[in-house]
């Protein structure tokens, strides 16, 4: 095991390499899920306010 | 019209689209993760060590297959943007923009693998040589058309301009990837080709090529969640978008009280 994380002496290169992969993928996937919570609530607070002044919305 | 193009008329309605991305979208993410999964664990433990470079060859599956994808997402980007420029359908602005940030991102983490791998191999960081300088170039492009996107405060004017700039920077596509013969670089040459022999054994090039094939399917799960999110934001104001924004809210509401 301590073998495979050395790489050869090399792991200080790969591991962080690969976590900047990883990372950046995973926020990559995150991001529009957040953005999509936010555009959605912004879409209801849009309706209710058009609710209140008593507009057909 | 003919069936192909109402076909494409409705695949291109906004609400038809969110409909059909969002269905396909978990799935892309899901079967991206797992060959993702098995092409490290093919790179990382299964293929041999490397006589010249030793293991620290072993960031290619990560560099490479990140690079193809910068490029890839370019060229989608730009054949999006000139669709938007030129028919204006709303799909191809949104599918230009959402495209930008993915790109962007397989681009950041080529340059810093690269940057990582560079270090034990080459003896520095980073070098301005053709290569590099215009992989570093393209990650600017993302980013313009990224900054321009949202400088502009109406959505379908931002999307064009953005859209202009995508296709001005195509230029930089074909340089960066023929920049490794047409300069001498630090950087090596090709070492996979789609036609002919590759420079690398059949035990290293599956994780790579698998790799290849997961990030292509992360980079549509990818666009698919931002197009639909994009096209939300540009139809705030329709039935559709409304209906999915309170449904959305009764779920919310139905998780809180259980």
């Amino acid at each position: 095991m301590s073998d495979f994380l050395a790489m050869g002496g090399y792991g200080s290169y790969i591991w962080p390499a690969y976590a900047v992969f990883v990372v950046v993928l995973a926020i990559d996937a995150i991001a529009p899920r957040l953005r999509r919570k936010h555009v959605l609530a912004e879409i209801r607070g849009k309706l209710k306010r058009r609710q209140a002044r008593g507009a057909t919305p | 019209m003919n069936a192909l193009t109402l076909w494409f008329h409705k695949i291109g309605s906004p609400p038809t689209f969110y409909r059909i991305a969002g269905a396909f979208a978990p799935w892309l993410f899901g079967v991206a993760l797992v060959l993702g999964a098995i092409a490290l664990y093919g790179g990382l433990v299964m293929a041999p060590r490397d006589y010249q470079q030793g293991d620290a060859y072993r960031i290619i599956f990560v560099h490479v297959p990140c690079a193809w994808m910068g490029l890839f997402a370019y060229a989608f980007m730009a054949v999006n943007a000139f669709i938007a420029l030129v028919w204006r359908i709303k799909l191809s602005e949104i599918l230009a923009m959402a495209s930008a940030p993915v790109g962007a991102a397989f681009t950041f983490v080529t340059l810093v693998t690269g940057s990582i791998w560079g270090k034990p191999m080459w003896g520095t960081w980073w070098t301005w040589d053709a290569r590099l300088t215009s992989e570093l170039v393209l990650l600017f492009l993302y980013l313009g058309v990224i900054g321009l996107y949202h400088a502009i405060e109406d959505r379908r004017q931002a999307a064009r301009a953005a859209s202009f700039l995508a296709l001005i920077g195509i230029v930089n596509v074909p340089i960066v990837h023929f920049s490794v013969n047409w300069w001498n670089t630090l950087h090596q040459g090709q070492t996979v080709r789609l036609m002919g022999e590759s420079h690398i054994t059949g035990a290293m090039v599956w994780p790579l090529l698998l790799m290849a094939l997961a990030t292509h399917i992360w980079f549509f799960a990818s666009v698919f969640a931002r197009s639909r999110v994009g096209l939300l934001e540009l139809e705030g104001g329709k039935d559709w978008a409304r209906e999915v924004a309170l449904a959305d809210a009764g779920d919310a509401m139905v998780t809180s009280h259980v």
